[in-house]
């Protein structure tokens, strides 16, 4: 497979990707999202348990969702590395719990008309922003919110692996979101 | 912004929210949780940014190489695929239930449906089918009833789809999430004002603090 070259100078190329794969069914940007994605979606799931062959096809499948689902795709709400993660993790529930899940409602306005390109690449920023601010963890922290996110691990399994107490775990996770919230200025709900 | 009427004032904690976004949850939490956040607004928004977070640790993440010819395969794979229309909202749409949100639907249609079964007092509950590790029930609680003094050993979670109650925690109305301290006996009363319909979930069973209801408890799975 070729490599993934894409230098990631624009924060909206994924965003844009997907919106030319619903308005143009566009091959190309297809493409590129695949070699983008398709291997840390692969990795995800391995990380998660689960068998390489297994991973391999899921991945597969997680992208050809995207290619048929793009228009649900909605700019103005989640950059596209997000958007793309729930939907493997949603495959990643249905393989290894044999469970449905539930989602919320869709709201009652939406989708909205996609946002300019200002924007569009604020919001796509954002995901950007988390990551320099995940990098910047102590590596302790960024592996216990690795774990959380791929590892498919509860918060006592968390403390079964690393043998550190629950009460320390949890101040941890929540002081590394405080920290990543702080960066971020991302909106506090409560 | 469009305006929202969807603010409840009690909501899910953070371990939930975060829990939910990573996708570690029971069925059955998973189910109230995604009701929950049907009905509010601030807790959309958490999981949200929990999810953006996750994002960023997928796009932080080295990878694993895919197969040499898992681009050729996945062209040929989409090539037969024209990606689905648009969604359009038209105002003809029907209008969501006004008590039972998408998710609680998608498990027991609409609230004529449910097939409830008594357990005394006029207090009725219906078990829903998820998988086994928690427990979703809805509960129908009359006008101006208790429910009968009960604890437990670990999670239970309560959302008010209609009416209203009270208990030791405070008043709870449409929208609200009770997460109980498991070291808490509560005793729910609902408002006198109209009937109160719950969706409830528990990890573990309850345990009644009476001598009859505890006898019960086997017979009605509560």
């Amino acid at each position: 497979m070729p490599h993934d070259t894409t230098k990631a100078e624009d924060p909206a190329i994924w965003a844009n990707a997907l919106i030319r794969i619903r308005d143009h069914r566009d091959e190309a940007a297809f493409a590129a999202l695949f070699c983008h994605f398709a291997p840390r979606i692969k990795g995800f799931l391995i990380r998660s348990g689960t068998d390489p062959a297994l991973a391999e096809e899921c991945a597969q499948d997680v992208l050809a969702t995207a290619w048929r689902k793009a228009a649900l795709f909605d700019p103005s709400r989640a950059s596209a590395a997000t958007w793309l993660f729930t939907i493997a993790r949603n495959r990643r529930i249905d393989i290894a719990r044999r469970q449905r899940r539930p989602e919320p409602q869709d709201l009652p306005w939406g989708p909205e008309p996609d946002p300019d390109q200002a924007e569009l690449l604020g919001l796509q920023q954002e995901t950007e922003y988390l990551g320099a601010a995940l990098k910047a963890l102590p590596k302790k922290q960024r592996d216990l919110i690795e774990k959380a996110y791929f590892g498919e691990m509860t918060h006592s399994e968390i403390a079964a692996e690393t043998g550190l107490p629950l009460g320390t775990i949890k101040s941890r996770i929540r002081l590394a979101l405080d920290r990543l919230r702080h960066a971020l200025d991302v909106r506090d709900p409560r | 912004m469009t305006h929202s009427p969807y603010n409840p004032k009690h909501h899910l904690t953070d371990d939930l929210i975060a829990a939910y976004a990573t996708g570690t949850l029971a069925e059955a939490v998973n189910l109230i949780v995604a009701t929950h956040v049907s009905l509010c607004d601030s807790c959309r928004a958490a999981v949200e940014a929990h999810e953006t977070l996750g994002g960023a640790v997928l796009e932080d993440s080295a990878g694993a190489a895919m197969g040499d010819d898992a681009l050729d395969r996945a062209m040929a794979a989409i090539r037969g695929t024209v990606p689905e229309a648009r969604p359009i909202r038209l105002s003809a749409d029907p209008a969501p239930d006004p008590v039972v949100p998408a998710p609680l639907a998608a498990y027991i249609g609409g609230l004529d449906r449910v097939r409830w079964r008594s357990l005394g007092m006029g207090v009725k509950q219906s078990i829903l089918r998820t998988t086994p590790e928690a427990t979703a029930r809805l509960l129908y609680i009359p006008a101006g009833t208790a429910v009968p003094d009960h604890t437990h050993n670990g999670l239970e979670l309560t959302l008010v789809l209609q009416g209203a109650y009270s208990d030791e925690d405070g008043h709870f109305a449409r929208g609200d999430v009770e997460v109980a301290d498991p070291s808490v006996n509560h005793m729910p009363v609902a408002d006198m004002s109209q009937d109160c319909i719950c969706l409830a979930v528990t990890d573990s069973p309850l345990r009644f603090n009476s001598f009859l209801p505890r006898l019960l408890q086997p017979l009605f799975r509560i």
